[in-house]
């Protein structure tokens, strides 16, 4: 069989596109529903609500390998009323947990910056357990040039 | 890999009261356990999973850690402080080496 230049690239483009898609679906990688029991773990089964949680990461990773990301609560940081901890996960790493922070009334403010680890462009998670047992998330999407989970 | 070398970043003098920002960092690999190597043996995990800070014993903040923090892992946090004394910051490996700072502030 001989080829056109045309036909050539649009298989190959073809090629490439079953690649990714294998690459994403393939076993590897968390993925949505194991984040979801990741988060389920954490609080018990409580129903996350939005709001109050702020996460903030850049929209644009140009390098996976380290990420800023950092959280902040709103929260009166009393001995009745505090943040307990908050959950960082990755929903598209090949284990979605990346870290847990806990708080006490002495941390003043529930804010807590770090450098994480992103494997391709995905969501990453942020719940928060207040010490009332509510719960509440955040999400980001950051798309991330250079995969940084090595190979 | 030399050892991890600590570093805190905490102000030397605070007002009572005041939320002060305290940042921290360890020089470390952390290696996630999901690379191989040249011959494609997986190269074994060995990240830091804990980190505690306490004032006066008292716990402020900690943290769990997966092998998704990137490596020399940074953190950054706040403390209220109400009283002068001293910050201690513990960081514990996956072959049980623990490593440790300490930062001292000043109440006026």
């Amino acid at each position: 069989m001989k080829l056109t230049r045309r036909e050539a690239l649009v298989l190959s483009a073809g090629a490439a596109l079953i690649a990714f898609a294998g690459g994403r679906a393939g076993p590897a990688f968390a993925g949505a529903a194991e984040t979801d029991q990741a988060i389920k773990d954490f609080t018990g089964g409580t129903e996350p609500q939005s709001g109050r949680i702020t996460l903030t990461a850049p929209e644009i990773a140009e390098n996976g390998n380290t990420v800023p990301v950092s959280v902040y609560v709103e929260s009166p940081m009393t001995a009745e009323d505090h943040v307990a901890s908050v959950m960082l996960l990755a929903e598209g790493n090949p284990n979605p947990d990346v870290a847990t922070f806990h708080f006490t009334p002495m941390s003043g403010e529930a804010t807590a910056t770090t450098r994480m680890r992103l494997a391709k462009t995905q969501n990453v998670v942020a719940v928060a357990k207040m010490s009332d047992g509510s719960v509440y998330v955040d999400r980001k999407e950051v798309k991330v040039t250079i995969g940084g989970c090595g190979g | 890999m030399a050892t991890p070398k600590p570093r805190v970043k905490v102000p030397k003098t605070a007002s009572a009261g005041e939320i002060v920002t305290v940042k921290t960092l360890i020089s470390h690999e952390m290696e996630s356990g999901q690379r191989k190597d040249q011959n494609g043996n997986a190269i074994p995990r060995k990240i830091i999973n804990k980190f505690t800070c306490t004032f006066e014993g008292e716990p402020v903040f900690s943290c769990d850690i997966d092998p998704a923090i990137a490596a020399n892992p940074y953190f950054e946090f706040a403390a209220k402080v109400e009283k002068s004394g001293t910050f201690a910051f513990e960081w514990v490996d996956d072959d049980g080496s623990v490593y440790t700072a300490d930062a001292k502030i000043e109440v006026n």
